[in-house]
Formats: C-alpha cells, structure tokens, sequence
C-alpha cells in the first residue's frame, strides 16, 4: 500500500516535471513564440519577467512548487488574469460530463453484458455483440457528429451543441460513453460466462435460490471485481475523448480549454490543464488499485 | 465479417495502387461545384472547395501511412530493444526500465502527443515525435514478459551451456521467438495510431491546411454537417472501416500465429 501511494507521489512529480518542462522544451525563445517576432522588446522583457524565464531553471523550478502548493495556477497570458477560476469552472463542466458519461457505460454496459451472457448465443446476444463490436471502433470524432446528425437534425430532439438547456449534456455525454460503454459490455459478458460454470454459482442453484437472486447476488458481485481494473483503465481514455468530444460539441471543459489554449499560445494554462488531467488520471489510477485490494482478499498478501 | 473486412482493404488497397501507378491530383478545385453530392463520377461527392473527398481520402490516407509507418518503426525498435535489455538481463536495469515504463503508462498515450505536438510546430517530422513518445511503452512491456518467457525454455538453455554468446542468444533465438507477438501487437498499433494521428490533426495539431490529412477533412466536414452531411460520413466511414479492417487483420493474426494473451 505506501509503495503503491509513493508510486502515485512519483508519477505526479514526474507529470509535473514534464508539464514544468513544455516552457523550455519550446525551440527557440518562448518569449518570441508566445508574442509574435513583432513584439516590441521592452513587451518581451515584461513578459519574460512574468514567466520567471530570466531566473535560473532550479530557481524557476522551486517557485513554480510552492507556488503550486498555494494553490497558484499563475496567470493566463491571454487574458491576464489568475489561471484558477477558469480552470475551476472547466473541472467542473468536465466533471459533470464524464460522471454522466460514465453512469450511463456503466449502468448500461453492466445491464447489457448481464444480458447478453444469461441468454449467451441468442439472438439478444447477438445483436448486443454486433452492437459493441460497432461501437468499439467507432472513434469519437465521428460518432459525435453521427449522433448530432441522427438526434439534433434528423429527429430534433436535442441541441446541435453549447451549453444552453439542461438537455446539451446528453449529446457529448452519449458520445463519450458509447465507447466504453461496448468494451464494459464485453468485459462483463467474458467474466460472466466463466462465472456462470464455477462452483459458486453451482452451490447457489443447488441450495435453491432464485434465479435473479443468484444473477445480483453471487455472479454480480464476481463480475465487479475485474471490471473495476477496466473501468479504472478507461477513465484514461474518457479524459483523452473528453478533449475531442468538448471540441466537437463546444462543451467548456478542461478538453477544450487544453485546445483553445494551445490555439492561442497561452502556455501556462496548457500547462495546467496537462498538470489537471494527468493528475486526476494518476489519483484515478490509485483508488482502482485500493479499490481492486479492498474488494478482493486474494490481493491484499 | 471476413468478406467485409477483405472487401475494404481490396477496396483502399486498389485505390492506393491507382494513385502509384495512374496518379491522380487530389487538390484540383471546382468552384461550381462545391458540396456535390456523391454520384456516380465522385463517388463519395465534393467537398467545401470542390475536391473530391474520394481521391483526398486517398491521399488522406497516404499522408496518415507515411507518418504512421516512422512512428511504428522508431517506436517498435526502440521498445522491443528497451524490452530485451530489461528482461534478460533483469537486475537493476530492469526495476528502473519497469519503474519508467509504468510512469508512461500513467500518462494516456493521446494526451502526451497533444502537449508535444502543442510544444513542436504543427508538420509531418514533429507529428511523428508526439505519437513517438509514448508508443514504445506497449512494445517493451510485451518483449520484456516475452523475454523472461522464452529465457527460461530448455533450448535456450541448451544454447547457453554449448557456450553461445548474449548478443548470440538474443539474435539466434529470443528475436525471433519475439516476432510473432511483435507483428501482432504492432497491427493493432497501427489502428490505434490512424486514430491518434487523425485526432491530432483534428484538434489542429498535426498536419496543416494545403495537405490532405483524415482528421483536418473531419473537422472541416463538422462545419458543414448541417447542409452536407455527406461530407462527414464519408470521411468518418473511411477511417472507421481502415481501423475496422486493421484490427480484424490483427485479430486473424492472433488466432492464425496461436498466440496465447498473458
């Protein structure tokens, strides 16, 4: 456990070192790429300042952490103003998005693959398979404007995108979990059917309890176990799409913050998106590990 | 399936053959003629210039292999040499090789080219960098448990009390133990890269305007998805049935070589 809790500690420092590092990757004068070749020299020495770049990297380094440990984003060069409250409001679209995204792979995805193993080479499971096969390759570039096509302009249902209205979340949100949604499907089938023969369920049957009572009961709670792993995994790539789906559906989010960012050359909040979302993926990774030991005895020696 | 999966990569492999041998040039533009619909000369239609969106998904895909085909060298090499290293010669080497790779691991692969395609200026060599970056991760970690696997087999050892050499052992019989599960797991890299690279240049990150690149035609197509829809499920259909076919290749591969998943 303090192993896997100082690996975590590890790959933050690493993450930040790596984000620390983009501002002196940038061939060239960062300055001059930042400004434009045209900037007056007195702008580039002002900014220069501001980003700390005429100090020594060490010194720039040990500013940058407890300025960070202050909870000090720095300062958004477009815009001039502290990086924190954009960022704050970006989480929190992002956050609502992918919790969304991922009720819906979930509660689906466990429903489906239930489903799909009880009445396994029916044609129910066919057409879930053939479904999640679908959807498993379908990158999220071009689901997205499928379903703008198929719900907002062909049947009208919802809005193309923005945020405006309650109902603007459901498109993005679709989009990020059918994805997932497909490979939790599978996943759940896959252990559900190794499941379905053991002995556990076997001495359920003989003690004579319900079929639903066996299915919630004893195979759910096996099947849990190893999705944890893969629900953990795809949190991985949930923030990767999160960066293409808010793209695509204009959703102000840390994904399109990240784009819009890198579009203008603002490169201390492109730094601290990355810091964010590696971050949360690092932090993710940990609780499905805790979660993993906690849920299985078997792990913990 | 089968038949789908042959059908499409006869259908893109035919088209490639045509540009090699016959050329075509993808950029030509017809200003009346701007959003045709797909007919039976311009088979998937017009674009926003008056291109045609079949002969620019060509070169699209062109464009997408070139790039594709240095990132999985580089990174395939590299992996494979990183992984070797680290499992047969294990030690200390190896916990910190392992201690790297699960570093990488915990950054996802996309958003690591996105913040070195954000440093690098948009173009063909910096895209290869990004998606280099992190794709050599899968490739060492199977040929280091592909390594201890084959290290401990009885014909290695055999080897190794006549007296052959490291650098023999690993040229003679760990590489080519290593190829099957090597040429596998690069099929699937491959569908995975057409993606990442088409998200990047999506985004605006990879390959610019004048060039044809598959996720630069899907975010212009977004654009006009409303009046031509014709434009974005053309283009998203090609792409997904490349990544269709590659993974089912690979899928075939697997089943064909018997290659057992840890």
């Amino acid at each position: 456990m303090l192993k896997l809790l100082l690996t975590s500690v590890c790959q933050i420092f690493g993450i930040f070192f790596i984000t620390f590092l983009i501002l002196h990757l940038i061939p060239g004068d960062p300055v001059l790429v930042m400004m434009g070749e045209s900037a007056s020299l007195a702008d580039q020495e002002k900014l220069r300042s501001e980003l700390g770049l005429d100090k020594s990297i060490v010194e720039q380094m040990t500013n940058a952490i407890s300025q960070l440990a202050q909870g000090n984003f720095g300062t958004s060069i477009l815009t001039n103003m502290p990086i924190k409250p954009q960022l704050f409001d970006a989480i929190n679209n992002t956050y609502a998005l992918a919790s969304l995204a991922l009720s819906i792979a979930i509660i689906f995805g466990f429903i489906g693959g239930i489903l799909a193993a009880k009445y396994q080479g029916s044609y129910i499971d066919r057409c879930i398979i053939n479904a999640s096969l679908f959807f498993i390759s379908i990158p999220h570039f071009f689901l997205g404007p499928l379903l703008i096509l198929m719900m907002s302009i062909y049947l009208g249902w919802l809005p193309v995108s923005g945020m405006e209205g309650k109902y603007a979340i459901i498109l993005p949100a679709l989009t990020l979990a059918l994805g997932m949604l497909a490979i939790i499907i599978k996943m759940t089938r896959n252990s559900m059917l190794e499941i379905i023969n053991s002995d556990v369920v076997r001495t359920a049957r003989a003690k004579g309890l319900g079929e639903l009572a066996i299915t919630l009961h004893h195979m759910f709670r096996l099947v849990l176990i190893p999705l944890i792993t893969i629900i953990g995994m795809q949190f991985g790539s949930l923030l990767s799409g999160a960066v293409i789906t808010e793209t695509l559906f204009s959703w102000d989010g840390l994904g399109k913050l990240l784009v819009t960012s890198i579009q203008t050359r603002d490169y201390p909040v492109t730094q601290a998106c990355i810091l964010i979302i590696a971050t949360s993926f690092v932090f993710i990774n940990f609780l499905t590990e805790v979660a993993y030991r906690f849920l299985d005895p078997r792990m913990r020696h | 399936m089968k038949q789908i999966a042959l059908a499409i990569i006869l259908f893109w492999t035919c088209s490639l053959i045509y540009k090699i041998l016959i050329g075509f040039d993808s950029s030509i533009m017809e200003v009346d003629e701007i959003l045709v619909v797909p007919n039976l000369t311009y088979w998937f239609g017009k674009d926003d210039f008056g291109r045609d969106i079949y002969l620019r998904l060509v070169d699209g895909f062109i464009n997408s292999f070139q790039i594709i085909l240095c990132v999985t060298l580089i990174t395939s090499i590299s992996g494979i040499f990183i992984g070797v290293l680290s499992g047969y010669l294990g030690g200390r080497l190896d916990q910190v090789i392992k201690f790297v790779t699960t570093l990488f691991m915990s950054f996802p692969g996309i958003l690591l080219a996105i913040a070195f395609a954000a440093i690098l200026s948009p173009g063909k060599l910096n895209l290869i960098i990004a998606l280099s970056i992190g794709g050599w991760v899968g490739y060492a970690r199977l040929a280091r448990a592909q390594t201890l696997l084959v290290k401990e087999q009885d014909f290695v050892k055999a080897s190794q009390i006549m007296g052959s050499s490291k650098s023999r052992t690993v040229f003679r019989h760990i590489l080519p133990a290593l190829s099957t599960p090597m040429i596998v797991e690069a099929t699937y890299a491959v569908a995975g890269l057409i993606i990442a690279e088409a998200s990047l240049s999506f985004l605006g990150l990879g390959l610019q305007a004048p060039e044809a690149s598959l996720g630069g035609m899907m975010r212009d197509s977004v654009r006009y998805l409303l009046a031509s829809p014709h434009y974005a499920i053309f283009v998203g259909a090609s792409i997904m049935s490349m990544v269709f076919a590659i993974n089912f290749f690979g899928d075939f591969l697997h089943k064909f070589w018997g290659i057992k998943d840890d």
